[in-house]
């Protein structure tokens, strides 16, 4: 590749950061407030402290092991949008151990974090069965179990897990201290969740790359019927893509309920599931690409807290930013598409 | 039974008809813009984002036709945005959509925030004369008013009932309804007939944006009366599975509605019933009526549209062919 | 009154469609357009129905000039095209079907009049309210002549309007057509079937690889189309017949669970047979050709594979026995797009360890495409092959072991060459023990290589035949459901 064609793909991948800041800052100065004292604080907030950093790592594990699960699910050619689901009742389930569980750290959290991969696991797997065997599309079933899901953690903690003396849905009392995840040092974070989620993130990578199942999966995710007809057990393969990407998110709803709200919270999810599948769209369901660009993401979305405090701005312009980066984004990339395709074939009528 | 039975009757199934009426307009319009081939996924952002949109208008000028005009404007730029995307750029519509979705929500959150726990003018109340006060007598119990059942409302619940007669008049009795319905179909066939494919895509993608903009303005302007954070939340996702639920037919999707709005009065009313459920009551039609899908997804009602074929359109259900689809010529 | 192309191009990536293709059409006779598939007969009736857009050239109606690159103008100018899979929209009825896209202010009791009226005067019959799905491919057509008749076509073009339609069908299909030349229209036939245009059309024009190659008054001799077409004789290759061996797949009184199916069937194919099956599109060949694949379960009956009972097995125990299926969807259901060659074979190759090492699987592939001399490279994606390529990318997939070889059009869309290289490798599996049963309709096809030939007709099989002995004729007689003796 020539030096003039790298830096003009360099360009057009920037392009959409580019629009995305003008767009930002538009939309900011529209409602009066300084653009760069924003962009500032979101970056100084999510980056500029060890709390802030510990938290921005914290919400980068359930984002990040999220993206993980539905580049398998989207390999698949599905649409997990019930992902949500799938990490509250992993987080349900991680707390179910933490409650009652009574032993050392050692036996409590290996128990909690298996736990939580198994209800996310049984969750996506459910949304799997009721698309492969009663024909629900998967996005609605997906919704149907995350509303499901919602129910469930609210009526646990107002209802039998509720906080001694008052019933709110602040969230259940908080674990005991040996379901608390382990820290770093003086840090906030923990080291036990951002191990894992690079571990898996890594593994993820490598099953789509580089193994069978992964190459079958894509198989299956392209054409079904073509699969199928090859002797591939296309059912199985969309239900282990389910179930896996379920586990995925299940263990990042575990692990945030456990490693950073130690307790069970009703917005345990917190949005990372409909956030990880931007990630996805944006990284174009490539594995390499989802833990830079949701850490990207946690930084924006951590940072735009302190909005609130200082700006009085409402902390979803991250959301807002996230969307309009991911919009910009898929219309570039389309829009590149179609012109290679048109100047490739002016190119070949002219030859 | 006593007339007090009736009248509670009579007012339940008004309250349904009411609460109902945002989602006719959105399961009329994504009925519309589903049949012509394009899926418009992003309804949860954009009935959100209209919602905002045509309560801020109607606070800052007090007109409340004024706001509904807008919060349409507002949801037709996001479906152009859908059309745009997949007929010019061929890119993924769910991709699109979900993505509007997120986009729509958030943003409606942030620049609502100066309109929330602010009062503005709400739709006017209209009883229309006669009709409201028809009734059946019933011996010995008492008058069934069933005219104040549709006839006693604000105006846009009148404008749901609009929405389904013109829907359905428009798709299935007139010609340009055919070619909505031939364009997604097979737009090859379309195309040959001599129809513009693409164009009618994008009119019927914006012009279903535009009801469902109408949903979100009749949400906070008429039965959520307000802005606050989350006002719509999940109403989108119920309109998309309801229009799956009405098999593409305007008629069967409003009944669709009206069933969730009937789950939804019901969950409200049973709240004081059962105190240790009444946080988790008002999210029980939303799972319900998702896994009402469950039930018209089967083999059955195709079989069932064999049967009857004079409610074939009715009763069979399936999507249109080219649905979700890009098409081009060459 | 006359049509007259003038120097139409029209490119598909590399692929010259059509290259500078000029014609004249006159009106009061039937005018054929003969070619092999591919030969860019279909591309420029497209860009005469304004289908397509031609990169350049002129289409003149009685020395006009016809707007190119849009249907409606088409339609205005009076140029009906039916294509060759009609393009009608199967949910709706058959009124809607007739009004849909006239752009006319009729009233649909004049139009449901002016449909039937014109129906009966073909002798057609078409119930108005008659969902189009329930229509035989023939009936469609019939709607889509009468359609564009009502529309005022005074052109009509037809592409390759005997595929899929009986033989009475045809018959009336092609007294209508003569009924029209004469009624002064102008008549395009296109086909790449020879015995059609002999019987129908008053002069042909021949066409090769999207140029024309050659006109000619008919009749004229056989062998001077062909050689126009081809570009050589063909010299009718007969296959030695060996004796079958033993039965490998038996059937038993089974009859395939689909709703068109009339009778079942009770069949012994032998080690190393060949069995066509005949008949029209959708008379049972697919129903019965997929249960023996073990995608369907029968409805009743039995099913043996090599000697074991595999009635209720599922299709992934049907493959380990040793059954292959080649469906006819080469992409929608034999390969799989935005996959690479070297991707397929290692889906194909079961087993395998888990990891894959990739520049060892490349190598595999490299050489497994050499050895199929496949156009292609071990990166390029499935979709970008040719119709040829991606079949023999998809006999180079098959196990190396198939006891029943089942397929459905073989060499549909295929060159010559490419056909002749596919039947070279298949009979050289039935040397090796393969049984064979394939559906086509093509009968030439069918005459020289099966050993019997079943044909089905209207969901059953109307007649098992010796392929040595029955001439072409009688066989498509057969296949449109009548008995030559």
């Amino acid at each position: 590749m020539s030096v003039l064609a790298r830096s003009r793909s360099a360009a057009t991948a920037l392009l959409p950061f580019a629009l995305v800041l003008v767009v930002g800052v538009l939309l900011l100065i529209s409602v009066s407030a300084p653009p760069l004292e924003v962009f500032r604080l979101i970056f100084q907030g999510a980056l500029g402290s060890q709390a802030g950093l510990s938290t921005t790592l914290m919400v980068w594990v359930p984002l990040v092991l999220a993206a993980a699960g539905l580049v398998v699910t989207f390999t698949a050619g599905l649409w997990n949008i019930g992902i949500e689901g799938q990490i509250i009742v992993g987080a349900v389930a991680g707390a179910l151990v933490a409650r009652t569980v009574i032993g050392p750290p050692l036996l409590v959290i290996p128990l909690l974090i298996l736990a939580g991969a198994v209800g996310g696991m049984l969750w996506g797997l459910l949304v799997g069965v009721l698309r492969v065997y009663g024909r629900v599309n998967e996005i609605f079933g997906g919704l149907g179990l995350f509303f499901v899901a919602t129910g469930l953690v609210v009526y646990l903690v107002i209802g039998p897990w509720q906080r001694a003396g008052s019933a709110s849905t602040s969230g259940t009392d908080l674990f005991r201290r040996e379901a608390w995840l382990p820290r770093a040092g003086g840090w906030r974070f923990s080291w036990v969740a951002l191990g894992l989620a690079v571990a898996l993130v890594v593994g993820v990578y490598l099953l789509m790359r580089g193994t069978r199942f992964g190459l079958r999966l894509r198989a299956v995710g392209r054409n079904g019927r073509s699969a199928f007809l090859m002797g591939i057990t296309t059912n199985r393969h969309l239900l282990a893509a389910f179930a896996l990407c379920g586990a995925l998110g299940g263990l990042g709803g575990a692990l945030h309920a456990a490693g950073f709200h130690h307790k069970l919270v009703p917005a345990v999810s917190g949005g990372y599931g409909f956030l990880g599948i931007l990630v996805v769209l944006l990284a174009g369901f490539r594995a390499v690409w989802i833990a830079p660009i949701a850490f990207f993401f946690a930084v924006i979305s951590v940072g735009s807290t302190q909005l609130q405090l200082r700006l009085q701005l409402h902390s979803s312009l991250a959301g807002v930013l996230q969307g309009v980066l991911v919009l910009c984004a898929l219309l570039v990339g389309g829009w590149q598409l179609r012109r290679a395709h048109l100047s490739r074939r002016r190119a070949e009528e002219g030859g | 039974m006593h007339q007090e039975t009736l009248d509670f009757v009579v007012a339940t199934l008004a309250s349904i008809v009411a609460a109902a009426s945002p989602l006719v307009y959105a399961v009329v319009g994504e009925t519309i813009t589903e049949k012509a081939g394009v899926i418009n996924l992003s309804l949860d952002g954009s009935i959100m984002l209209s919602a905002m949109a045509g309560f801020a208008t109607a606070f800052m000028t007090g007109s409340v036709l004024l706001g509904f005009v807008v919060a349409a404007l507002v949801s037709m730029a996001m479906a152009l945005v859908i059309a745009f995307s997949s007929i010019e750029l061929r890119l993924n519509q769910i991709a699109i959509g979900f993505v509007l979705t997120l986009l729509g929500a958030n943003l409606a959150s942030f620049l609502g925030r100066s309109y929330v726990g602010v009062r503005a003018a709400g739709v006017p109340h209209l009883g229309i004369p006669w009709l409201e006060d028809l009734s059946l007598r019933i011996p010995k119990v008492g008058s069934f008013r069933f005219g104040a059942i549709f006839f006693d409302h604000n105006l846009s619940v009148y404008g749901s009932f609009l929405a389904i007669l013109l829907g359905y008049w428009f798709v299935f009795r007139t010609r340009r309804g055919l070619e909505l319905q031939g364009v997604g179909e097979r737009p090859e066939a379309a195309h040959a007939r001599g129809l513009a494919v693409n164009r009618l895509r994008y009119f019927y993608t914006v012009l279903g944006g535009a009801l469902v903009g109408l949903a979100g303005a009749a949400f906070s302007l008429d039965v959520r009366f307000g802005w606050r954070e989350g006002l719509t939340t999940n109403y989108g996702w119920i309109a998309l599975a309801i229009v799956i639920f009405g098999g593409w037919h305007p008629v069967r999707a409003a009944a669709g509605a009206y069933l969730f709005g009937a789950l939804s009065v019901l969950a409200l009313k049973l709240q004081p019933q059962l105190p240790d459920l009444s946080q988790i009551l008002p999210i029980t039609p939303f799972a319900l009526m998702i896994f009402a899908l469950l039930l018209v997804s089967q083999d059955w009602s195709r079989r069932l549209a064999d049967r009857y074929s004079r409610w074939r359109r009715l009763l069979s259900g399936d999507p249109p062919s080219a649905i979700g689809t890009a098409f081009w010529r060459d | 009154m006359s049509l007259e192309l003038r120097g139409i191009h029209k490119r598909y990536g590399s692929v010259r469609a059509n290259d500078g293709v000029d014609l004249i059409l006159e009106a009061g006779s039937i005018h054929g357009l003969l070619g092999e598939n591919g030969a860019g007969k279909s591309t420029l009736m497209k860009v005469l129905s304004g289908f397509v857009a031609p990169d350049s050239g002129r289409v003149l109606l009685d020395g006009r000039p016809v707007r190119l690159g849009s249907t409606r103008a088409a339609i205005r100018a009076g140029i009906g095209m039916l294509h060759q899979d009609p393009l009608v929209f199967l949910p709706f009825t058959v009124l809607d079907n007739f009004i849909l896209g006239s752009g006319r202010r009729v009233r649909r009791a004049a139009a449901r009049r002016d449909l039937q009226r014109m129906a009966d005067q073909f002798g057609f019959r078409l119930d108005p309210e008659a969902p189009a799905r329930s229509l035989t491919v023939g009936e469609r057509q019939q709607l889509e002549i009468v359609r564009l008749l009502w529309l005022g076509a005074r052109v009509l073009i037809l592409d390759e309007p005997t595929t899929g339609i009986s033989a009475t069908q045809q018959e009336r299909l092609f007294a209508t057509l003569r009924a029209l030349a004469e009624q002064g229209m102008i008549v395009a036939f296109v086909s790449h079937k020879l015995e059609e245009v002999e019987a129908l059309c008053r002069r042909v024009t021949v066409m090769r690889r999207g140029r024309v190659v050659g006109e000619a008054d008919l009749p004229c001799p056989t062998e001077r189309l062909v050689e126009m077409m081809f570009g050589r004789v063909q010299v009718p290759v007969v296959r030695e017949r060996a004796a079958p061996g033993d039965a490998v797949l038996e059937l038993q009184g089974m009859r395939p669970a689909d709703r068109g199916v009339a009778e079942s069937h009770t069949l012994a194919v032998g080690r190393g047979e060949v069995i066509g099956l005949a008949g029209l599109e959708g008379s049972g060949q697919r129903p019965f050709l997929r249960t023996c694949a073990g995608l369907q379960r029968p409805a009743e009956g039995r099913i043996r594979v090599a000697g074991r009972d595999l009635t209720r097995a599922r299709y992934r125990e049907f493959r380990r026995a040793g059954v292959h299926f080649l469906p006819a969807g080469r992409l929608e259901e034999g390969l799989i797009s935005g996959l690479t060659l070297t991707e397929h074979f290692l889906l194909a190759s079961p087993g395998g360890s888990f990891v894959i090492d990739w520049a060892q699987a490349e190598a595999e592939a490299a050489a497994t495409i050499a050895e199929n001399l496949i156009v292609g490279s071990p990166r390029s994606a499935a979709e970008e092959l040719s119709g040829g390529n991606q079949q023999r990318l998809l006999l180079s997939l098959m196990p190396s072991e198939v006891q029943v070889l089942l397929m459905e059009h073989p060499t549909r869309g295929l060159d010559l060459e490419s056909a002749d290289w596919v039947w070279r490798r298949l009979l050289e599996r039935s040397r090796r023990g393969t049984a064979i049963v394939f559906a086509s309709s093509d009968l030439e096809e069918l005459l020289r290589y099966s050993d019997r030939i079943l044909v089905f007709f209207a969901g059953k099989v109307l007649r098992e035949v010796p392929a040595e002995t029955i001439s072409g004729e009688d066989l498509g007689y057969l296949i449109g459901g009548k008995d030559p003796r």
